[in-house]
Formats: structure tokens, C-alpha cells, sequence
């Protein structure tokens, strides 16, 4: 019938319920508390991060005077800030590979058993509800050079391990803390890709010759390839972010300042050293970073959906 | 299927139990750590089994209150994160579906700039925001108070981008049936909408409590008091590692207090979980 | 009970879009009212018009003698029947049956009879406690019937109710639901874009297409006195030949040049029924009314008839002979009709009554 046709006027997207209810106030009521939350909260202080970001403080905050955009000049100059762009860079890419490649190791394995797939499962996704910071600092008891097992492993190896000290090996600690957390949550995503990769799809392959590794990687990996990038992604963010708590716990940036990331910056330079203007003009500068990340998420989101 | 041969099947159950081994270890061996007297924990190798310091460890650090915390027991530790964690979870989950219902079931003004608003809130996280929003709960005075801890984490546009997308997949028959039947916003919402949103709900719950109890930036910045602090401030506040005096035993017990919960929260409700977050994040 | 009345009403879209452009009809009470046509010619935005899902642009809806324009669909005391059912998924088929009562504080006694009595009804006294997806299709048609006589409303409306049905449990559903309706005696709108339904189905039959009524009557005059080209091949399958004529200086003929005496003035086209033809072989016997040399191109057995499919009069025809055709591809025919089985139209596609 001419739904569909006659659908075209009654405003909206056509994917929308076309009936609706004819209320005046009550929309407006509904919508209130999120907004309200979003202008008080969101809104107001990021403004305010923009106009700050543009603002030179005296040290004593009694003056201060609009640069324009001096306080960015300076950050983009300042060698501790590229520095920090460098660990970023580091450990981001370094969690979300091991994160990622020890997931999808796991998941080809567990689509593989039959008996005991709910109970691997099950016990894969205690990490999850681990927060970043404690996660970190269960590996800093087990790598503390004082007291922790697995250090005394490694010195007993012969390894000269010192995570509080040797700038690497903190870094390599905090790494690993951070992938640890993050391996649930890629597992689910890659069991789930592969469940829905069509077998018949692997049985033509088996059937073209294709042994098993070579099937992986010429069908499997391939056909997973929406999942992956969706994960990167996701992942990327995740140590951008969520893993303040593990720097803030176990490293507090250091030694020196191997493990400061970029938001250990700006939350280090504005709330603990109180440079306002320069940690302002670094908060814009990862919103521009977070915008891009999402941008580029929900242009892959939109691909996906033509993969099915 | 294609048959797989019994050795590549015996592999892969090492691999995943090799798997389970990494993950699980940490965790394990913190329970484990929890047990033992803070002499056994400061000369390594600590034992791979559990010792006898179970009720004693966990009665003082539950109870006793912890120095280095300014005395606060991890009990009231344990009531902040789950005031804060149920705080987020059923905030959101409230403040998300009633304007995802506005936007979807209403027409009025204004409504797709809400919409979009609400959207790019997406890309404002807290870590880019962190000193002007902070100043904003100073002058509020919610700085250590509960709503200062989960207020400004409720409205987010995820939730509210999920309960949308379920919205529009219900057909707009059903909304008319119900008008029909002389059903209002409220009753449709009440009798139709939420009965059929549950699983929704649900999983959306285990989401949002594990995001609210793993919270870091946001409460180190709102609480000043130990006694308002969350059981993940509080356990970074005991560690040391240049002071020798750091109570390990106690810390061992706070994380594994610290952990039970969620994980008690995502055994038990797996299912919705694994559901919602493969379809929240899509 | 009641009747329906539409007075010129109409329906635009934002960006000017009209959708129904002033339709009146007047529904007795106690009758059966099927709205037939093609898909997006308004049939649907008019019945949700009437149901007070869709706001009226213009004119007036009024349901016993009451305009209703501004009242809600709650008020309105009108049950409907949804194309694909609208059950409420979760929950129980009683109380799917129960909820609308519900919601007019309906006494729980008052409830529980009515439901237990159209499920007696409809059949469905087995299936109360299941929901609506352990249910058939069939099943579930049941339902979104039992829903809507529970209420016992001024009317019932339908939109598409059997469209989702296998071909078998339609025909079985057409002849229930005009049982029901007669028995139960509620004016009722039917909405549907099968001929077939809506002519065993209607009372008044009305034939809209875009936006406007072209024709409204008994189902059986409008099969035999069509008011449009548009009627004429909507109604009836397969739809009634159409010739389009050209005009020669003394009256229309038939594109290859045969003059046709009957022909009123003004005619621009030639119509008549498949069934209202005969198809002989061809003897040059003087014939009263239409004869027209065809070339048979398709031969379609159906058992109890066979359709030719021709070609004649610069046009393609069928011709419905009983049993068995006879006739095969190629062969040449005579086809034949009684000049009172003619039908004649203008220029705007408009009936011209042949004097």
C-alpha cells in the first residue's frame, strides 16, 4: 500500500515511527534533564576550555589577558609537550596492537572448541570489569622490584628490571596493564566477527585447497577486517583516555617523563602545576583529536552496515 | 564444518587455557596475596597458594579502617563506588530513554538540534574538559558530594543513541494500536515501550555500573574527603612504593573488594552484557 | 451503532503534497465500506483520517452524526484492524484482547467476559496464554480481530488486514470477517488494494485513485457500469479490454479503420469484458454490436476457463472461453460482442452512455 509514498511529508527521517503523539510541553519536559546535564557540564566547560585556551594567566592568577592563539604556539614548541605526543603515540599504538593480537589469537582458538566455549568465554571477561587503574596496579605488584613475584622472576632470570626506574620498562609495564584490561573486550568483538563470517565461505575455501593457515589469512582476516578496524579504533581511544588511571596509579608519568601522556598532561600541567592557559590550549587540542577519532568511527560505522 | 583434526583441537584448548592463565593470573594472585601477612608478601616469591590470613585481613581492612586513608574503612569505600556506580547507571539510564523518547515519539521545535547536541557531547569527554568542568562543580559546591560524583557523568549520548536506534525499530503500527487503545505518552511508555525495551535496559545497566565503578579522573578530581572516596581513589592513596610501609596485605584485600562487584555483575548478568555491548558499540 | 460521514476532506502534506484532495462519502450504519485502489492513491491516509492517526488538512469527518475532526482516536470509539496485526509482543494474547478495556477502566469482570467471548468467537480460547509470536499468521490475524470487536466500538476499521496471508487462508479470512461483520452489525471501512476482496467483501464499494474518489456504489454496478477507464481496468481480473478509438470524419472507429455503428459521439475509447466476449472462427456472418478480426498470440489454460490473449483492433485483448480453448497460437478468429456489454468513454477517460 502507499505507506511508503505517503510517508514522504510527515517530517522526520522516513525510518521514524510515524505516529507520534501531538503534545506541546511534554517533549520539551522530557529532554529537559539531559540537556540540562549536557549544558551545565559539557557544554559550559568546554566553551570555557576554548576561551581559556586563549588566555595568559599571571602566576598569581590575579591578571589575564586574551594571546589568541600563543598559548597553542607555545605547547606545539614545547619539547616536554612533543615528547608527550611521542609516548602517546607509543603506547597507544603498542596497547592496541598487543591488546588486539592476543584477542584475536584467542578468539581463532575458542572458534575453533566446541566443548568448554561458554566457560573460556566466561572466565575471558573478569578484565573487563577490572578499572584501568587497578588493573595497573595488580601488574605493579607483580613487576614491583621490591616485593612483586614476577620481577623477582625476571631478576632471577638475570633481566636488571626496574619499572620505577628504567624509563622502557615502564613503559613496557603500563602497556601491559593496559592491553591486559582491554583483551576481554576485543575477545567478545572478535568471537562475535568470526561467528559471522558464513562457514560456506571457509568450506568453498577448504575445498579450493586453502590449507588452515592459509585460510586465515586470505578469507578469515579479511572478512573480519570491519571488526578489526572498528576495534582499532575503540582501542585507540581506550589508551588515549581510559588509561589515565593506570599512568596516574602506577608510573605518575615517570621516570623522567617516559610514561606522560598526553591527558596525564593536561590534567598534570592544569590541576597540579596550574598553567591554565597551556593546559587549555592541550584540552583543545585532543578535542580536535577525539573529534577526528569519531568522525573517522562513525564514517567506518557507515561502511559497515554495506558489509552487513 | 569442516573436520578439525584432534591435535589442532588440542591446541587450541592450550592456547585458551595458556589465555585464561594470563588473564586470570593477576587476579588471581591478588586474591592470593590477600590472604597472607604482610611479613609473607614482603619477601618474594609470594606462594602460589592461598594463606591463613583470610578473615583477619579482610575483617580489618573492612571494618578496621586503613592509615594511610586517613582511617576510612573500605566499607564505606564500597558503599561511595556502588552509590556512585548505581548513581551513573540508573541516572543515565533514565535521563537517556526519556529524551530518546521525546525524540523519537514526539515532533516538536528545536528537536533535531536537541538531537545534535545531545550527539556531539560524544566528543567531549571529561579528560578534554577537565579544569573549566571542575571549576563548574566548585562553584555548584558539589565537590565531595555524591551528586558531584555521578551528575556529570549521567548525560552522555550514548545511551541515548542506543535507546533511539531500538526506538525506530518498533513499528509505528504498534504506536497507533496503542492510541487506538486509548493508551497516552505515559501509558504507551509505561505498558509498551519499557516491557519491550528490557533487554535493552539490562544490559545497558552492566555497561553503565562498570563504567561508573571503574571511574578515576573524575572522582581523584570531585573528592578531596577519604571518607567520600571511591574505593579505586582510595587504593592508589595507600600505595607507596618509596615508603616501606605500605599495608599490602590490606591493599591486596581492597583490590580484590574492588574488583568482586563488577565482576559479580557481569557473571551473573553475561548474557544481556555480551548482547548490549556488541550491539551498543556497533 | 453508526454511520460515517466524509465531507470534502483533505489532506496535505508539509511541501504541499496532497494526498487526499477532498473526498466525501457517507457510510450507512451497519454497512461495509471497502476502499480500493493502487498503491499512494490515499485510501490509507483517508481510513487513518477517520481512525484520528493522521490530522485532517480540511473538510469534516463526523462518526454517528458527531464531527470528529479534533477528537483523538481513543475517543473516537473506533476499533482497527493493522495490516501487520500490531500485536503487542509482550504480551499474552488475553491481554492484547484486554489492554484497550483496560484503558477505559473497563470493570475486571466486564473484561474477562468480553475477552472469554470473542475468543469463543474467533476460535481462540485455546491460545489466550500464549504471546504473539508462538502464534501462526492466521492466528495472529485472529488476534488483532478479537482486539477490535472486545471493544465493541461505533466502527471498525481495517487497513490490509489480509494482505500478510497465504493466498488459501485469505479467501477462508474474507468470508470470516464478513460473517463477523454481519453478525456483529458495526459499520465498518475497509481498506485494501485486492479487487477481488473488495468486491466479495463491500457493501459500498469505493474505487479512489490519487488523492480522489472515481467511483462509489455497489460492488455490482460498478463491475458492470464502470465511470472511468480507471474503474474499468481496476475492476474485475483480468481487467475489461480497453481499444482507444480514433476519430474519423463521421464517427470514432477503430485504429485499423473499422467503423463502429453502436459508438456514441465523443467516444475515445472501446471497452469490454473478457468474459463479456465470444471468440468464434471467423465467417463474415453479420454480427450486431463489436466484431473484430484477432490474431491469437498466448493461450493460458486454467481448468474451469482458458484465457486467449489476442491481438485486435490495433490493441491487445483477452477473451475468456469456458473449458478447454480450442485455439492455438497464431490462428485467426473473430471476437464478438452484444452491443448492451460495450462500453464507451471520452477523451478525459470518462463513461459515455451509449443511446
Amino acid at each position: 500500500m502507499g505507506r511508503r509514498q505517503e510517508d514522504i511529508g510527515s517530517g522526520g527521517s522516513s525510518l521514524s515511527p510515524r505516529v507520534i503523539f501531538p503534545n506541546k510541553i511534554l517533549p520539551y519536559l522530557l529532554v529537559a534533564p539531559q540537556l540540562a546535564i549536557t549544558a551545565v557540564f559539557f557544554y559550559w566547560p568546554a566553551s570555557q576550555a576554548l576561551y581559556q585556551s586563549m588566555l595568559r594567566e599571571d602566576p598569581f592568577g590575579l591578571n589575564s589577558k586574551f594571546v589568541w592563539f600563543d598559548n597553542f604556539a607555545r605547547v606545539l614548541a614545547d619539547p616536554n609537550y612533543l615528547n608527550s605526543v611521542r609516548v602517546t603515540a607509543v603506547f597507544s599504538l603498542a596497547t592496541a596492537f598487543v591488546a588486539m593480537a592476543v584477542a584475536l589469537l584467542l578468539a581463532v582458538m575458542a572458534d575453533k572448541v566446541v566443548r568448554g566455549r561458554g566457560i573460556y568465554r566466561t572466565l575471558m571477561i573478569w578484565p573487563y570489569a577490572v578499572a584501568p587503574a587497578i588493573a595497573g596496579m595488580l601488574w605493579l605488584f607483580l613487576f614491583n622490584p621490591s616485593i612483586g613475584s614476577l620481577a623477582y622472576m625476571l631478576r632471577w632470570l638475570g633481566i636488571n628490571w626496574d619499572p620505577l626506574l628504567n624509563g622502557p620498562q615502564a613503559m613496557v609495564l603500563v602497556v601491559a596493564a593496559a592491553a591486559w584490561k582491554q583483551i576481554s573486550y576485543n575477545f567478545l568483538f572478535f568471537v562475535a566477527g568470526l561467528q559471522a563470517i558464513p562457514r560456506t565461505l571457509i568450506e568453498a575455501a577448504a575445498i579450493d585447497g586453502a590449507g588452515e593457515t592459509k585460510r586465515f589469512w586470505t578469507i578469515v582476516f579479511p572478512l573480519l577486517a570491519p571488526t578489526t578496524f572498528f576495534l582499532l579504533v575503540i582501542n585507540t581511544t581506550y589508551a588515549f583516555f581510559d588509561t589515565f588511571g593506570i599512568i596516574h596509579a602506577v608510573t605518575g608519568g615517570g621516570p623522567g617523563k617516559a610514561t606522560e601522556t598526553l591527558v596525564y598532561k593536561v590534567y598534570n600541567d592544569g590541576f597540579v602545576n596550574l598553567i591554565l592557559g597551556d593546559s587549555a590550549a592541550q584540552s583543545v587540542i585532543l578535542m580536535v583529536i577525539v573529534i577526528a577519532l569519531t568522525a573517522f568511527q562513525f564514517r567506518f560505522v557507515e561502511r559497515k552496515v554495506h558489509y552487513g | 564444518m569442516i573436520g578439525q583434526s584432534p591435535i589442532r583441537i588440542g591446541i587450541a584448548h592450550i592456547v585458551l587455557i595458556l589465555g585464561i592463565v594470563v588473564v586470570a593470573f593477576p587476579i588471581y594472585y591478588t586474591f592470593v596475596a590477600s590472604t597472607h601477612s604482610l611479613q609473607t608478601i614482603l619477601r618474594p616469591p609470594l606462594p602460589l597458594v592461598p594463606g591463613d590470613r583470610f578473615f583477619e585481613n579482610y575483617w580489618t581492612a573492612l571494618f578496621g579502617g586503613v592509615g594511610r586513608i586517613g582511617g576510612v574503612s573500605v566499607g564505606t569505600l564500597l558503599l561511595n563506588t556502588t552509590v556512585m556506580a548505581l548513581g551513573i547507571a540508573v541516572g543515565k539510564i533514565v535521563i537517556s530513554i526519556l529524551s530518546a523518547y521525546a525524540i523519537v515519539f514526539f515532533r516538536f521545535p528545536l528537536r533535531m538540534m536537541f538531537f545534535w547536541l545531545i550527539f556531539i557531547t560524544l566528543m567531549l569527554p571529561v579528560e578534554v574538559r577537565i579544569l573549566p568542568t571542575y571549576k563548574v562543580m566548585v562553584d555548584f559546591g558539589l565537590i565531595d558530594t555524591y551528586a558531584g560524583l555521578t551528575l556529570p557523568l549521567m548525560a552522555s549520548a550514548t545511551a541515548t543513541l542506543l535507546f533511539r536506534q531500538f526506538f525506530l525499530t518498533i513499528p509505528g503500527e504498534l504506536v497507533e494500536a496503542a492510541r487506538v487503545d486509548g493508551a497516552g505518552p505515559w501509558r504507551f511508555f509505561k505498558d509498551i515501550l519499557l516491557p519491550l525495551s528490557k533487554t535493552n535496559i539490562a544490559a545497558l545497566f552492566v555497561i553503565l555500573f562498570i563504567y561508573g565503578w571503574t571511574q578515576y579522573l573524575w572522582p581523584l578530581l570531585v573528592t578531596n574527603r577519604n571518607d567520600m572516596g571511591t574505593i579505586v581513589i582510595a587504593l592508589k592513596k595507600m600505595i607507596s612504593f618509596a615508603d616501606a610501609d605500605t599495608e599490602w596485605h590490606l591493599v591486596m584485600v581492597t583490590s580484590i573488594l574492588a574488583i568482586v562487584p563488577p565482576i559479580l555483575v557481569v557473571l551473573f548478568m553475561q548474557r544481556w552484557f555480551v548482547k548490549g555491548l556488541v550491539e551498543t558499540e556497533k | 451503532m453508526a454511520t460515517v460521514d466524509l465531507r470534502d476532506v483533505r489532506k496535505t502534506y508539509a511541501g504541499n503534497v496532497e494526498a487526499v484532495k477532498g473526498v466525501s462519502i457517507a457510510i450507512a450504519d451497519k454497512a461495509l465500506c471497502v476502499l480500493v485502489g493502487p498503491s499512494g492513491c490515499g485510501k490509507s491516509t483517508l481510513l487513518r483520517m477517520i481512525a484520528g492517526l493522521e490530522t485532517i488538512t480540511d473538510g469534516t469527518v463526523a462518526i454517528d452524526g458527531k464531527v470528529v475532526n479534533t477528537t483523538g482516536p481513543a475517543e473516537r470509539d473506533i476499533a482497527m484492524v493493522f495490516q501487520n496485526y500490531a500485536l503487542y509482543p509482550h504480551m499474552k494474547v488475553y491481554d492484547n484482547m484486554a489492554y484497550g478495556l483496560r484503558n477505559r477502566g473497563t470493570p475486571r469482570d466486564e473484561i474477562d467476559r468480553r475477552v472469554r467471548e470473542a475468543a469463543e468467537k474467533l476460535e481462540l480460547g485455546a491460545l489466550l496464554d500464549r504471546r504473539p509470536r508462538e502464534l501462526s499468521g492466521g492466528q495472529r490475524q485472529r488476534v488483532a480481530m478479537g482486539r477490535a470487536i472486545v471493544r465493541n466500538p461505533k466502527v471498525f476499521l481495517f487497513d490490509e488486514p489480509l494482505s500478510n496471508l497465504d493466498a488459501k487462508l485469505r479467501g477462508q479470512m474474507r468470508v470470516e470477517i464478513k460473517n463477523l461483520q454481519r453478525s456483529l452489525g458495526v459499520t465498518s471501512v475497509y481498506v485494501t488494494h485486492d479487487q477481488l476482496e473488495a468486491m466479495t467483501l463491500a457493501d459500498t464499494l469505493v474505487v479512489m485513485n490519487a488523492g480522489r474518489v472515481e467511483q462509489a456504489g455497489n460492488p455490482l454496478d460498478i463491475y458492470e457500469k464502470p465511470a472511468s477507464t480507471f474503474v474499468a481496468s481496476f475492476i474485475g481480473a483480468p481487467p475489461m479490454n480497453l481499444l482507444s478509438l480514433s476519430q474519423n470524419g463521421d464517427g470514432p472507429a477503430l485504429p485499423d479503420g473499422a467503423k463502429l455503428a453502436a459508438a456514441p459521439k465523443g467516444a475515445a475509447t472501446l471497452g469490454f469484458r473478457p468474459e463479456d466476449a465470444e471468440a468464434t472462427v471467423a465467417n463474415g456472418a453479420a454480427h450486431e454490436g463489436l466484431s473484430l478480426p484477432a490474431t491469437v498470440e498466448g493461450v493460458e489454460p486454467v481448468g474451469a476457463e482458458s484465457f486467449l490473449y489476442c491481438a485486435a483492433g490495433g490493441g491487445r485483448i483477452v477473451v475468456r472461453v469456458a473449458g478447454r480453448a480450442t485455439a492455438n497460437p497464431g490462428d485467426r478468429l473473430e471476437v464478438k460482442a452484444k452491443p448492451e456489454k460495450l462500453h464507451w468513454f471520452d477523451r478525459e477517460g470518462r463513461r459515455v452512455s451509449s443511446i
